[in-house]
């Protein structure tokens, strides 16, 4: 495989950030009650990563690296303000479950961690595929939970009805604890551990 | 020059700034009369629902349904409604801090619902509601706090749909006219007398809960809506002349 597929297809299994570097849990346990708000999250982390990744890489031989820190956050948070401005425009319901957690995609280790360490030292199209990568893996577990979650707490998937509740003349008794954020700790702990078995199956055959 | 000679830290620094705080800024700017009418929209949706006009059910554009909302402007000084203003004309704008909006719903000419914006501190954050009161003028039909910064979990659960149903039909103000209505600590003791102008207060939001039975009773009390609510009740003419 190429340098390039490799950049963007290992950080979604092999390389998650949630699974495998264990960065970014805190928005995961807090957003994925509902596979609209996941989804929501997934797209606009991505959306901050590719851009920070590309604008940092355009100019990371002009950043002093004594400053590099700053720079670093700045650009992101102005990243961040522009999405949470958008949102609010665009997507008033969503921005407003989705409350504080929006602005907190400043404070995610993924993004700074990516653009401290690939960023920084790769190319522009290298560091987009990077943060287009760590954006899936990212997704893909925001929206594996959220939709399991979802699922199971009240029987629906991005609102509509999947299993009819029993609070509305259904057969399915809505499990409540799913709703709560230690459910996503089970399911992102079940996860990892997942994740980690097919990495050592993997690394057991090839030994 | 080096790469951190600090003139070109400086350089750089400044021009990162001045670009992110651009970007930023007109983003900001850019998007604002869009977000004001998301907001606007947000705040007919509420009160709406305090209405009783818009449930699970209901069909139909916002704005075409709001139609059947009446907005007043009260001056809370004397209590009296002023004629030539309407809530729109108070958004934005500085004005006497006694002017207040209300709305109203009405059949057949009389006043079915009152809904009266409120508003207070709880722990953390100022907390925005609407309180509706019925044809009597002293019990609730609904009440609701659409926006506030409370712990959530704790007190962020005073806009939970659960416990603002537990408001609905209770007494608001005592035969004096005075707020009775208040949050109490634990559950309400359904054969107490005093169960119909008490709460179950929310476990872990004691604070938030003071805070919720405080704005009430500022804003249904003598500072608040409280003479209004007197002249209302006092004369059948007034009402029918308002």
């Amino acid at each position: 495989m190429s340098k390039a597929s490799d950049t963007l297809l290992e950080p979604v299994l092999q390389r998650n950030p949630i699974g495998a570097q264990m960065l970014g849990i805190c928005s995961a346990l807090a957003v994925t009650t509902k596979l609209s708000t996941s989804l929501t999250m997934a797209l606009a982390v991505t959306f901050v990563l590719v851009c920070s990744n590309a604008l940092l890489s355009a100019i990371r031989r002009f950043i002093p690296s004594s400053i590099r820190m700053i720079v670093q956050m700045t650009i992101i948070a102005s990243l961040v303000i522009v999405v949470d401005q958008i949102l609010k425009a665009y997507a008033y319901d969503l921005s407003k479950q989705l409350s504080v957690y929006v602005g907190l995609i400043i404070t995610n280790c993924i993004i700074m961690g990516r653009a401290e360490a690939f960023a920084m030292k790769n190319g522009v199209g290298l560091s987009i595929l990077d943060g287009l990568g760590n954006g899936l893996g990212y997704s893909v577990v925001l929206l594996a939970v959220g939709g399991v979650r979802e699922l199971v707490g009240s029987g629906t998937l991005l609102g509509y009805t999947v299993l009819p509740s029993t609070a509305a003349g259904g057969w399915y008794m809505t499990n409540g604890l799913f709703l709560l954020s230690p459910s996503a700790f089970f399911l992102i702990g079940l996860l990892i551990w997942a994740l980690e078995y097919r990495r050592q199956t993997l690394a057991a055959k090839g030994r | 020059m080096p790469k951190e000679s600090p003139i070109r830290v400086l350089g750089v620094a400044t021009v990162v700034c001045v670009v992110c705080s651009v970007v930023v800024a007109s983003t900001a700017v850019g998007l604002r009369p869009i977000q004001q009418a998301n907001k606007l929209r947000d705040k007919q949706h509420y009160i709406l629902q305090t209405a009783g006009l818009y449930g699970a059910g209901s069909e139909g554009d916002l704005s075409t349904l709001f139609e059947q909302v009446e907005g007043r402007v009260v001056d809370l000084a004397t209590g009296e409604f002023v004629e030539d203003l309407s809530p729109d004309d108070l958004a934005g704008r500085e004005q006497k801090k006694e002017l207040r909006p209300l709305y109203m719903v009405r059949k057949n000419g009389a006043i079915e619902r009152l809904i009266l914006p409120v508003e207070g501190k709880g722990l953390w954050s100022t907390m925005h509601g609407f309180v509706a009161l019925g044809a009597d003028l002293t019990t609730i039909e609904t009440f609701c706090i659409y926006d506030h910064a409370e712990t959530p979990g704790l007190g962020g659960e005073v806009s939970s749909p659960r416990w603002l149903a537990l408001w609905d039909g209770k007494t608001a103000l005592g035969e004096d006219g005075q707020p009775v209505i208040e949050v109490i600590k634990g559950a309400v003791d359904p054969a107490s007398p005093e169960a119909d102008h008490q709460v179950d207060g929310l476990s872990g939001a004691t604070l938030t809960g003071r805070g919720v039975t405080n704005l009430l009773h500022f804003w249904l009390g003598e500072e608040g809506y409280g003479p209004l609510l007197t002249n209302l009740r006092k004369g059948g003419d007034h009402v029918e002349g308002i």
